[in-house]
């Protein structure tokens, strides 16, 4: 099975992020991840849905998710044409014996830290999974206390809009 | 513009528009009004809406109302005749201006299943929108099955729920439930309103998306503040459907691609679902069977879409079908699916089913294309117009070739099928009333004008192979959910909506007993349908799977209605104020039937006492492959003629 993301634009209206979750749970899929937030055009949410299924059952999923009244448009973006980030804060065990090599780990994978205590560091950082996953095993000796990751987002390269052509 | 819509494919090398159909239409607004006596098409859309039950009125002025008054004076606008439901609580304030109302009938049921199903059998019957009312909680949960089982048939219903309180909601208050969540799977659409002023445009979106492309049930919740604050009321309302556009318009290189097909066919079969009827296609249907010589095949939920008398039908397919119709479908090199899809009561074990077929696929959702059968032509169209494309596509190929496609040694075959497998029954041998005999009569007294409307199981299916359908919405059923149940309420709606045809209820005593309250609805209402309850004592359908998967062992299926008479229908009907007959030998059957013909101004209730061992045949069992289907007991038709190199 191929990861596909995809990228739905949906009316901001209460209920829709159910609709459609409901929609990929009653049906058999598995959402990886997910992510909604704004657009710049009013009224216009986004989701980026990232989904582990073969090619026929994904247009029946994307058949399915455009019978939704509030869905606008769905497009899936190609890894190769598109660029996909994810958004990754991490609390790590850090003394004072270990705090500079802490640090320049944080520094090779260009993450910042958004937090100091005597004995951990936030660690904020954004990248593609594979990315977020190498600089977790780098901070994995150290111990990790606690972690957050957000779905993905993603937009296509070029000078394309999603958007503009949806709601015009 | 509309060009067209191929089904929608995702490609893997690009950054692809999978919503297509959309894509086509950006260039139009955001939102669209309905300032016209009718909808207005959307701007470059292919053609107008489906009509409304009746055309808007011409707008009005706002007006000062509350919210209940502007519920009323919605329905009014959209056409809306009848409204099935009982008040409660939450829903109150609407009741109070549905009471002044002229031009909307409401009609008081007994349980809100009944005011579903109702709305339902209206709809199914007459084409226009069917609609019910409940309030908050379990009035709006009683609504659940009527509207999981419109959805699944696709029938056009629009049901108005109360809810608590705009203050209350997620409170747990008194008689909260949240139907939205609930309903979510199982309508096409719902709404929660939360304003006042939007009730015009929520029942006008709801109406508009209830009837158009794929039908289907809209709920419309409405907090009871919302019905009392004071608000506007004008007509029509802007609807605001951006992501909302059916396709109806075929695109025309796939109609040549399909004209093909069906040309170079040498066994083709045009398999006709549901969506026919709702496209009002029937005619279309036939010229094309005629222009093409191919045979027809009319499912369950498409009985009457095409005439039974016509020599080119060939039957009902599907796990009950006759032989002749499962076995031209398993048999065809070429499927013209219209309105169908590929059920899996149709298909049976699908990797087995119609191995030699070409697929063309016409439905106007998308989403049916290739959902369990690959199709290898796809349409996406309303049936109405995509047949006629398809006539004039098809003309043009033969033409092209100087004659018509020779067909003769298929019809040799399925003449061959017709003859030696053809619709039958045996008697009981136990003497006792024969329930084919019973239904075969009413469909034979009663006439190709008559409506026939069943519940679920074996009368359902008896009734759906017994009676000659000669036209469209004249059987209704309830095909995808199978509710038992169905019967009574939806041919009282259908009554309600066609006053003037004679509807008959085909009932099963399991069934009849889930609904058959709203018989007293219709004695009060003046709604005088006829009912003939398939009286066999027992839960029928489960029986004869007991008897032939469960080695006989009938566990919980005697429902006593044979061996204490309880309830006595007879009595029961007669309590509810109808006239209560019963019959229980075959020369008692015409005459019966005859009387319930001669009574119009009452309901009348036929208690029919069959055996209770009769059972469904043609049969293929669940599961397994269409080849195996047997015509009767332990006759397999396919193997035979498999073993006698007979099929090709």
């Amino acid at each position: 099975m191929n990861r596909h993301t995809l990228s739905v634009l949906v009316e901001d209206k209460p209920g829709v992020l159910a609709r459609v979750a409901g929609l990929f749970s009653r049906r058999g899929f598995n959402i990886e991840s997910l992510a909604v937030g704004p657009t710049e055009v009013a009224d216009v949410s986004r989701m980026t849905i990232v989904v582990a299924v073969d090619e026929l059952p994904l247009e029946q999923v994307t058949k399915q998710l455009n019978k939704l009244v509030n869905v606008l448009k769905i497009v899936e973006l190609e890894p190769t044409v598109s660029v996909q980030r994810e958004l990754l804060l991490v609390k790590v065990r850090t003394d004072a014996t270990v705090r500079s090599q802490v640090l320049e780990t944080v520094q090779l994978f260009r993450a910042k830290v958004v937090d100091v205590a005597p004995e951990a560091l936030t660690v904020e950082a954004t990248g593609t999974s594979d990315k977020l996953a190498a600089l977790l095993r780098m901070l994995e000796p150290y111990g990790i206390r606690e972690m957050v990751k957000s779905g993905m987002v993603a937009v296509g390269r070029g000078p394309r809009s999603i958007t503009a052509a949806a709601v015009r | 513009m509309s060009e067209h819509i191929e089904p929608i494919r995702v490609s893997p090398t690009d950054q692809t528009t999978i919503k297509q159909n959309r894509e086509q239409t950006t260039r139009r607004e955001l939102t669209m009004t309905t300032a016209k006596p009718r909808p207005a098409p959307l701007a470059g859309s292919p053609k107008p809406f489906p009509p409304p039950n009746r055309p808007l009125r011409v707008g009005t002025e706002p007006i000062l109302v509350n919210g209940a008054q502007s519920l009323v004076r919605s329905l009014e606008a959209v056409g809306c005749e009848a409204v099935f439901g009982i008040p409660g609580g939450a829903i109150l304030p609407a009741y109070d201006p549905l009471l002044d109302s002229t031009s909307v009938r409401h009609v008081l049921v007994r349980h809100e299943q009944g005011a579903g199903h109702a709305a339902a059998g209206y709809a199914q019957a007459t084409g226009k929108v069917g609609v019910c009312m409940a309030t908050s909680g379990p009035g709006a949960t009683n609504l659940v099955t009527p509207l999981a089982d419109a959805h699944l048939d696709s029938v056009p219903v629009v049901a108005i729920t109360g809810q608590v309180p705009r203050a209350l909601i997620g409170s747990d208050g008194f008689q909260e439930a949240d139907i939205c969540g609930i309903t979510m799977p199982i309508t096409k659409h719902n709404m929660l309103v939360t304003d006042p002023a939007d009730i015009p445009r929520a029942i006008a979106e709801a109406f508009y998306l209830a009837s158009s492309g794929r039908p289907g049930p809209v709920l419309v919740d409405l907090p009871k503040d919302i019905l009392q604050a004071k608000t506007t009321f004008s007509w029509p309302p802007e609807m605001k459907l951006p992501g909302y556009r059916p396709t109806t318009r075929p695109h025309g290189k796939q109609i040549r691609e399909a004209a093909k097909l069906i040309f170079a066919a040498r066994r083709p079969v045009l398999y006709v679902g549901g969506g026919v009827i709702k496209a009002g296609a029937h005619q279309e249907l036939r010229e094309l069977a005629e222009l093409t010589g191919a045979p027809v095949v009319t499912t369950l939920m498409a009985r009457g879409a095409f005439p039974d008398s016509h020599p080119q039908h060939v039957g009902m397919p599907g796990m009950h079908g006759t032989v002749s119709a499962v076995a031209a479908m398993q048999r065809s090199d070429l499927l013209v699916a219209l309105g169908a899809r590929f059920d899996d009561r149709v298909t049976g074990q699908l990797s087995t089913f119609a191995p030699g077929a070409a697929v063309v696929h016409a439905d106007i959702d998308p989403a049916e294309i290739s959902k369990n059968r690959h199709a290898d032509v796809p349409i996406v169209g309303d049936c109405k117009e995509v047949i006629a494309e398809l006539i004039d596509a098809v003309r043009a190929e033969q033409a092209g070739a100087g004659g018509l496609a020779d067909l003769s040694a298929w019809w040799r075959q399925l003449g061959d099928w017709r003859e030696r497998f053809p619709l039958g029954y045996d008697w009981p041998a136990d003497g006792s009333l024969s329930p084919e005999y019973v239904i075969e009569r009413i469909g034979q007294i009663a006439g190709p004008d008559a409506l026939y409307v069943a519940g679920v199981g074996q009368h359902q299916m008896w009734a759906a192979q017994f009676i000659r359908y000669e036209r469209p919405r004249s059987w209704l059923n309830s095909g995808g959910l199978g509710t038992m149940g169905f019967a009574v309420p939806a041919a009282m709606g259908a009554k309600l909506g066609l006053p003037d045809k004679t509807v008959w209820c085909i009932d099963g005593d399991g069934c009849f007993q889930m609904t058959n309250q709203e018989l007293a609805t219709c004695a009060i209402e003046n709604i005088p349908i006829k009912v003939a309850v398939i009286n066999n004592g027992n839960l029928g359908m489960v029986r004869q799977w007991q008897n032939l998967f469960y080695d006989g062992r009938y566990s919980h299926t005697d429902l006593g209605t044979h061996k204490h008479r309880i309830p006595d229908f007879k009595l029961l009907a007669e309590a509810m104020g109808c006239v209560g007959l019963r019959g229980e030998s075959r020369e008692q059957v015409d005459g019966v039937i005859n009387q319930a013909m001669a009574i119009n101004d009452r309901p009348v209730v036929i208690d029919f006492v069959v055996g209770a061992d009769a059972q469904v045949w043609p049969m293929v069992a669940a599961g397994t492959s269409n080849d195996e289907v047997m015509a009767a007991r332990g006759i397999r038709p396919l193997f035979d003629d498999d073993d006698a190199g007979g099929a090709s």
